[in-house]
């Protein structure tokens, strides 16, 4: 049998590299003397191969203490030379050795419900951080002008700096704007969808119009609602509503149409009337196409009123507030914005998708899958 | 033979439906009827909102006024609240045809600024969708940490940051074409990647087995299965892809301060209470998109032919 002295290509990468960067004068940066450390944790996987998820773990955590050294290190400007390019060969190293513990996590399955969940989790989580890390790291290490990109940290000091402002912009452009706006378009969408039921003429005659219409560029009509209602919040509700409409009321009567012609047939032999049929079979069985308008429409209310708010707006908004800070250069404001809209658009889905899974439970896509 | 049997069938006894009830039974009349319905509103619409202003327009002229000069009033206005549907023809035909192409007040011209952009956006959209989705079906570590990742993207409302990066991008040096399709590109590739990870797994089992016994490589089982099979699922997301791709350019020419395109022609609209202006622009957009749509369509149409689909 053919023997393996090297079990896993990774972490001998990393191992190298490392070694490499150590060659380099990476050693002399501050905390540059946890480098040998590290080097330790490749150089045992690399020959004993990194198998058991407690290697992955230990590989990840080399991986974290290797990231801080990083970041410390780029913060010291400006960087002498020798060390420099070891610190970008020891980053190489990191990513590696940290690509190695997600590929181990990503793959680890349990029949432990709560472990595999933890697993599941883990990862995209350890990506997003690997992400912010690696813009930390490049941003500031190749000084990067922060009008093009500001890093990470001085985002999340202005966002701790000015949450009164952002909490003002977010009470106009969200919840006034976006949530009437969101309420009223997917209300109506949804109740137009249930009255022309009864009218093929009109299913046929509004449907293809309305296909058409969830594909034209509705943003447009921005300007025209801000004239027509103001400056204020009520002219980005307008928008709101026109723009979730159409995929409301396509996606309802797609679900509309849904329910199984057994089950129909069912409640016909019971005698049941077109009402009782329409609220005890129909309506529940087309919940998950109009939860798929629901999660749709949750990114484009947001869209919709930020948009509006550029073609006239009082001077409090998030989208009044992109673009004037945009206009003063001041970019970590505008991040900080961005920051806000990302995580009121995710809570807003997220939100969307525990109900959907709440009220669509006996939907195949949520069954346990083997 | 068979045939010859069902020809000879006189059909001329039997009642066949007339053309009025086959027409009511498929989409045209009815479309037809909504539109016109549509149309009508419209104008009614136009008569409401703009006949108080008219109303003043008069009384300031100390003039004498019937309801037909009222109603003939409220179509020809310079700046209405809102246009009568033949104004906004009127003025797309004359910014369409009565213009040089290379005018900057010729509508052709702004479409081809935004149309550009959005193709640009659009191709290096698809590729990275793509791109992504072979990724993302080959490698599990890439699918569970890239996956949540492009969905929770979608949730970041981008197009309301494209001013930002147009802004920014151009104060470093990029200027024109590339900031604005950088925005199509960010909308673009999603509906690409999501349906193509789909798509590249839609091969059922026993083909992926089949090919499996023949011992071909991950290559060919791309090439061979893999991709042919995720054609339908690539072209419904390519419609999807090139509608919003079109949305981005038009944002991403908001902040450049009303220089050129169809999103600049909006902007410019509504500073100077140009309404006319904004409906055709906003028409414009429309027809681009439904073209754009369209010939996705012709392309998917060939193609699933080639491959043997059946429509």
């Amino acid at each position: 049998m053919e023997t393996r002295y090297i079990r896993d290509t990774f972490c001998a990468t990393s191992l190298l590299l490392m070694a490499l960067s150590i060659a380099l004068g990476v050693s002399e940066l501050p905390n540059g003397a946890f480098v040998p450390i590290i080097l330790v944790i490749p150089a045992v996987f690399a020959w004993r191969g990194c198998n058991r998820p407690i290697d992955a773990w230990v590989v990840i955590g080399g991986a974290v203490l290797g990231a801080f050294v990083i970041v410390e290190g780029v913060h010291q400007q400006p960087l002498v030379g020798r060390s420099n390019a070891g610190l970008w060969i020891f980053l190489l190293a990191i990513w590696a050795l940290a690509w190695r513990g997600i590929d181990r996590v990503a793959n680890y399955s349990s029949l432990i419900t709560w472990r595999q969940r933890l697993a599941d989790i883990a990862v995209p989580i350890a990506f997003g951080l690997w992400l912010l890390f690696l813009w930390e790291a490049v941003v500031v290490g190749l000084s990067v002008p922060q009008v093009l990109l500001p890093p990470p940290s001085m985002i999340g000091v202005k966002f701790a700096a000015s949450l009164s402002i952002l909490w003002a912009d977010f009470v106009q452009t969200f919840l006034k704007a976006v949530v009437s706006g969101y309420i009223l378009g997917c209300g109506s969408g949804l109740l137009v969808a249930v009255l022309i039921d009864r009218v093929p003429f009109l299913q046929r005659g509004l449907m293809p119009i309305g296909n058409m219409a969830s594909a034209l560029p509705i943003v447009g009509v921005a300007p025209i609602m801000v004239m027509w209602f103001g400056f204020d919040w009520p002219s980005k509700t307008a928008v709101v509503v026109i723009m979730t409409f159409f995929p409301m009321l396509v996606n309802a009567r797609a679900g509309l149409g849904a329910a199984g012609r057994l089950e129909e047939e069912l409640l016909a032999s019971y005698g049941a009337t077109y009402w009782q049929t329409l609220l005890w079979l129909r309506i529940p069985a087309s919940l998950p196409f109009v939860f798929n308008a629901l999660k749709i429409n949750s990114t484009l209310a947001l869209i919709g009123a930020i948009v509006a708010e550029f073609f006239g707006t009082p001077i409090v908004g998030m989208g009044f507030r992109i673009s004037t800070e945009v206009g003063r250069m001041n970019v970590d404001m505008v991040w900080a914005e961005i920051l806000v809209a990302a995580i009121a658009g995710s809570m807003f889905y997220g939100i969307m998708t525990l109900l959907e899974r709440y009220f669509t439970f006996w939907h195949p896509s949520y069954r346990k899958s083997t | 033979m068979t045939t010859s049997v069902i020809t000879n069938v006189d059909t001329t006894g039997l009642s066949r439906p007339g053309w009025f009830s086959r027409a009511l039974a498929g989409n045209a009349l009815p479309v037809l009827i909504v539109s016109i319905a549509i149309i009508i509103v419209w104008y009614a619409a136009t008569i409401y909102m703009n006949a108080t202003m008219q109303v003043d327009q008069f009384e300031r002229a100390g003039q004498e006024w019937s309801y037909g000069e009222l109603v003939a009033g409220t179509m020809s206005q310079e700046r209405p609240l809102l246009p009568a549907p033949h104004q906004v023809i009127a003025e797309m035909t004359k910014t369409i045809f009565g213009k040089k192409i290379t005018s900057k007040r010729s509508l052709v011209y702004h479409s081809w600024v935004t149309l550009s952009s959005t193709l640009l956006g659009f191709a290096a959209g698809g590729l990275l969708g793509v791109l992504l989705a072979t990724g993302i079906v080959h490698s599990k570590a890439l699918e569970k940490s890239l996956l949540p990742w492009i969905i929770s993207s979608q949730t970041i409302p981008i197009l309301a940051i494209a001013p930002m990066v147009i802004v920014v991008l151009g104060a470093v040096g990029f200027k024109g074409l590339v900031p604005k399709a950088m925005i199509s590109m960010y909308l673009g590739f999603f509906p690409v990647a999501i349906s193509m990870v789909k798509g590249l797994r839609s091969p059922d089992v026993l083909q992926m087995d089949l090919l499996r016994t023949y011992n071909a490589s991950r290559i060919q089982v791309f090439g061979l299965l893999r991709w042919p099979s995720s054609m339908p699922f690539l072209f419904a997301s390519l419609k999807i892809a090139v509608a919003i791709s079109l949305i981005g350019s038009i944002v991403g020419e908001l902040p450049t301060g009303a220089q050129a395109g169809l999103g600049a022609r909006l902007l410019a609209g509504s500073y100077y209470g140009q309404t006319i202006q904004i409906w055709s622009a906003l028409f414009m957009a429309a027809f681009l998109s439904a073209c754009l749509v369209g010939l996705i369509g012709v392309v998917e149409r060939i193609v699933l032919h080639r491959m043997g689909a059946r429509q």
